[in-house]
């Protein structure tokens, strides 16, 4: 269980190192990305004029203040409470966002799927836990709201934050097909018969 | 009593605000005391985490979760009490509103076919209004509930049959939990609701899933029903935010109907660990505020 810090972009190699229960702390970028966005980039054919090569997503539709653009709020929009949501709405958008747009670090809650796991092994990807429902506290690690692409969606845009200490997260899906979710799963499974049995239901 | 639509606007605005900022007592207690009994190492990570972010929330004055819900108000009109029912819907609405744009907080709200959203949090029949009637004499309670929909989206109603039981409703309590995994955002309220019309039963399990930590069902039957399955809720493993551990619910609520011969229908509804609300008490001499 190794901690990394981890600037962005980052290397296939960076991503090969981590493993499932290592926490990683990011720096530099972050791009916000939800349902819509990825409808509209993957259903819809939109390109976005950002480059994600390397770069870390994370699951996210964020409180903002519209605000006149200045040095402090250069897309002109003050960050005021910005979280993450349940990644697995999104699950069909792993590989494609990984194989077209580059992106290595997805950061969610609640998990992803066998379809995104496979991505990150073939592609080289991991999907980072932040603890959902703790936006106060991640609002925090948010330096500022550097730019924004696809606002007709609003609060659906594609964001660009500057981050800084972004973390502690858990690295929850790894590279190499380790995923903390298939092995609570497999782990609750086992002991679903027997709260079953405690409850008086034999099948 | 008159009850006054700009005090209930201002309210109103007031209580989305405050539900989405401060966590009720019940629930801070809730999560403390799972996080002492909490056995695995990486579950307790989890919920110190998550009083922190408590704790950061009311440092910052900041919202505990960047979503805002569905807004839903539940109001209660005493028996003494003028109003313009009309009237009361439109002040709601206003304030829910006003509290979107002036703050301004994330219009979570949007048209279900073409997904339009209009920045007020408000739309066609949103934000959900559920009026009721109590036998205070002169008192009106207003109760906000922001509804996250990590925890809403894994919403389940089974018609089960007379033949199932109630060990068929327990199943599908234990099925749903474990379907649900860390989507909902554990530790969960886990709100169940039994017996009534399909509609109602799917309406209890969301005001079981809302009511406060440390209630019980008024029904003799509903209380036994939620002690067991709290306990077996727990022993599932699936622990907070679906990373394993001890605490996947803070407590299975249930609340009941009288239902046909036929007829065996079970709902299930979760609310996050997030779990917001915040109450309004309108009496003849102001307004006070509470969980």
């Amino acid at each position: 269980m190794a901690h990394y810090n981890l600037t962005t972009p980052v290397s296939a190699e960076d991503i090969r190192k981590l493993r499932i229960n290592d926490t990683v702390t990011l720096q530099s970028t972050l791009f916000g990305i939800r349902d819509a966005t990825q409808i509209h980039m993957f259903d819809h054919d939109r390109k976005t004029r950002f480059d994600l090569n390397g770069h870390a997503v994370i699951h996210t539709a964020p409180n903002v203040r519209k605000v006149p653009v200045s040095k402090e709020f250069p897309a002109g929009y003050e960050p005021i409470c910005i979280g993450t949501t349940t990644s697995d709405r999104m699950e069909r958008f792993t590989r494609p966002l990984m194989a077209q747009n580059g992106v290595r670090m997805i950061v969610g809650k609640g998990g992803m799927r066998e379809g995104s796991a496979q991505a990150f092994k073939e592609l080289g990807g991991v999907y980072l836990a932040i603890i959902g429902g703790t936006a106060a506290l991640e609002t925090t690690w948010i330096e500022q709201i550097e730019d924004v692409d696809m606002d007709d969606l609003n609060p659906e845009s594609l964001w660009r934050f500057k981050i800084k200490d972004f973390g502690p997260l858990l690295v929850a899906m790894d590279s190499h097909g380790g995923s903390i979710y298939q092995e609570v799963k497999s782990n609750v499974a086992s002991k679903k018969e027997a709260v079953l049995k405690s409850l008086g239901i034999t099948s | 009593m008159q009850l006054q639509m700009n005090l209930v606007e201002e309210a109103c605005k007031e209580l989305y605000i405050r539900a989405l900022k401060i966590l009720p007592d019940d629930i801070k207690a809730g999560i403390d005391r799972l996080d002492k009994a909490e056995t695995d190492s990486r579950a307790q990570v989890v919920l110190k985490t998550m009083i922190t972010n408590i704790s950061v929330a009311e440092r910052e004055d900041n919202l505990l979760c960047q979503d805002t819900g569905l807004p839903i108000y539940n109001v209660k009109i005493g028996s003494n009490v003028q109003f313009d029912g009309m009237a009361l819907k439109a002040a709601i609405r206003k304030g829910c509103e006003r509290a979107t744009q002036e703050y301004p907080l994330r219009s979570s709200v949007v048209h279900p076919i073409t997904r339009k959203n209009n920045h007020t949090s408000c739309g066609i029949d949103m934000p959900a209004i559920h009026i009721d009637f109590f036998d205070q004499p002169d008192l009106v309670e207003i109760e906000m509930v922001p509804k996250g929909s990590g925890s809403e989206n894994n919403s389940f109603l089974k018609m089960a049959i007379p033949a199932d039981g109630i060990n068929g409703v327990k199943a599908f309590v234990i099925d749903s939990v474990v379907s649900a995994g860390g989507k909902t955002c554990p530790p969960t309220i886990v709100g169940v609701g039994v017996g009534g019309t399909s509609d109602q039963c799917v309406a209890m399990a969301k005001r079981a899933a809302t009511r406060p930590l440390g209630s019980s069902c008024s029904d003799i039957e509903g209380a036994k029903l939620e002690k067991e399955l709290s306990i077996a809720v727990n022993q599932l493993g699936i622990g907070p935010q679906g990373l394993g551990g001890d605490g996947t619910a803070f407590a299975v609520h249930v609340e009941l109907a009288h239902t046909h011969i036929t007829l065996n229908p079970v709902a299930v509804n979760m609310q996050c660990h997030s779990a917001r609300r915040a109450r309004a008490t309108f009496t003849s001499t102001g307004v006070v505020y509470g969980f």
